[in-house]
């Protein structure tokens, strides 16, 4: 008999009550028993960041957390930042910048840059470099992404310096 | 992968974890879960009950007393971090947690784990080895302390018995003004470093060396502290000459190969990277005695 749990997660915002395998990843939660597929799953082992969310506003690697690890916590992933369908700044600048292109590696990015855009406002490129440093990406080389962080940060300040 | 399946466990007092791991075969602690979540999600760990420590409050902590630094084994990487009493009285943690993973990753990952882990290079271990760490660690049957040098047994293989969990940790303070350094060689910031150094260095009135610790990473399954190297440091001056000599002694230390880097190369790095942190720590502690 498999091992088992009823949890409650505020996902988003909304409130999840569901019984689940408590072997089940909290990736695989969000994905498979809440069908929020925006997060994404590169290597299951913690090296790619591509499954990055928020736990209680702080990020995390989802392929190595449980979903029952989850119960009564906050988890906040990339569909939580457009609103009404509209992208939101730091997507915006990621459009602007250059800062996909095949996105896979996008959700986990935005949501590194949603937690180190909150605690530093006025990053430097080095700094955005080193917050990027556990998200992966295969395609871009980087150099949008970090553009779009930068210009995000200064449109999120509302200034243009 | 998914890891395969296990009864869940998830303790709020260490009595109840150590209950369990006393009453359970084949049992797993997990504490952040960077280390061990990736080997279920590959298999190569497959326990059949997983006892999971994040809701055991009392192991999560940071007390400085009399000269020492304890810390407890559930105490997340990043509570370490930003730790103000830490950036008082351990600077040097601070400095070698900046090579620790990643964000998201710190923010899981704890100290016991790191240390439980026993990654060759991991940067906590170091830190333990240097401090001359003390570790707590507690089963049903009692408590007992084992110093970092017998708490590494092999490659990957701490001395806790299958009943036992780590608690905590008590790192031993450097007394007296003193200068330190954290250097290491990644391949990628973040990843585990091929050789890692770090050492503490301080200067009697006439600017010698009166007291030096170094701890080398990477060279065999757990950090070593090069006696024979802290020794001659004592009393010379803290010049290049000194230690360009520390640093070929260090050259000599025989160490590991695998299939990505060989004993030469790491040796070749014990050299290069002694002498930087000599360098660094002197700088730091003439600063220190004139700041
Ligand atoms: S899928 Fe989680 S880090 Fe790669
Ligand atoms: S946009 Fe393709 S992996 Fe980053």
């Amino acid at each position: 008999m498999a091992d088992t749990r009823t949890i409650s997660a505020i996902v988003n915002g909304k409130s999840h009550t569901a019984t689940i395998e408590t072997r089940l990843t909290l990736v695989d939660f969000l994905r498979h028993e809440l069908k929020l597929t925006g997060t994404h799953v590169g290597c299951e082992h913690g090296v790619c960041g591509a499954c990055t969310v928020l736990v209680g506003g702080i990020s995390a690697r989802a392929c190595l957390m449980l979903a029952v690890q989850c119960d009564g916590l906050e988890v906040a992933t990339v569909e939580s930042l457009a609103a009404d369908g509209k992208l939101n700044t730091l997507q915006q600048a990621f459009q602007d910048n250059h800062g996909l292109q095949c996105g896979f590696c996008t959700p986990g990015m935005l949501m590194t840059l949603t937690e180190f855009l909150r605690d530093h406002p006025e990053p430097n490129e080095a700094q955005v470099r080193e917050a990027l440093s556990g998200n992966l990406c295969r395609c871009t080389g980087y150099q949008g992404i970090v553009d779009a962080a930068l210009d995000a940060a200064k449109k999120m300040r509302g200034t243009t310096r | 992968m998914k890891p395969a399946p296990f009864t869940y466990h998830d303790p709020r007092s260490v009595s109840d974890a150590v209950a369990l791991l006393a009453t359970h075969d084949n049992a797993r602690v997990l504490a952040g879960g960077q280390s061990l979540m990736p080997m279920m999600n590959f298999r190569y760990a497959m326990p059949d009950h997983l006892i999971d420590l994040n809701k055991v409050s009392e192991l999560a902590y940071i007390r400085v007393e009399n000269n020492t630094l304890n810390i407890g084994a559930m105490t997340r990487q990043r509570d370490i971090e930003f730790s103000a009493d830490i950036g008082q009285h351990c600077p040097l943690l601070h400095a070698a947690l900046a090579h620790v993973g990643h964000r998201q990753t710190r923010n899981r990952g704890t100290l016991g784990g790191s240390l439980c882990h026993q990654d060759p290079s991991a940067e906590m271990v170091n830190m333990a080895a240097l401090l001359d760490a003390t570790m707590h660690v507690v089963s049903q049957r009692g408590a007992r302390d084992i110093p970092l040098a017998d708490f590494a047994v092999a490659y990957m293989t701490t001395a806790l018995e299958p009943d036992e969990l780590l608690a905590g940790v008590t790192f031993a303070l450097p007394a007296k003004k003193h200068g330190h350094a954290f250097v290491e060689f990644a391949r990628r910031h973040g990843d585990f470093a091929i050789v890692a150094c770090s050492t503490m260095l301080a200067l009697d009135s006439h600017g010698n060396i009166s007291n030096a610790t170094i701890a080398l990473s990477g060279l065999s399954h757990a950090p070593l502290r090069p006696a024979a190297i802290e020794q001659a440091l004592l009393g010379q001056k803290p010049d290049a000459a000194t230690f360009k000599a520390a640093a070929a002694e260090a050259e000599k230390i025989s160490a590991i190969s695998d299939a990505y880097v060989s004993s030469a190369y790491r040796q070749h790095l014990a050299r290069v990277l002694t002498c930087r942190a000599l360098e660094q720590a002197a700088a730091h502690a003439k600063e220190m005695q004139h700041g």
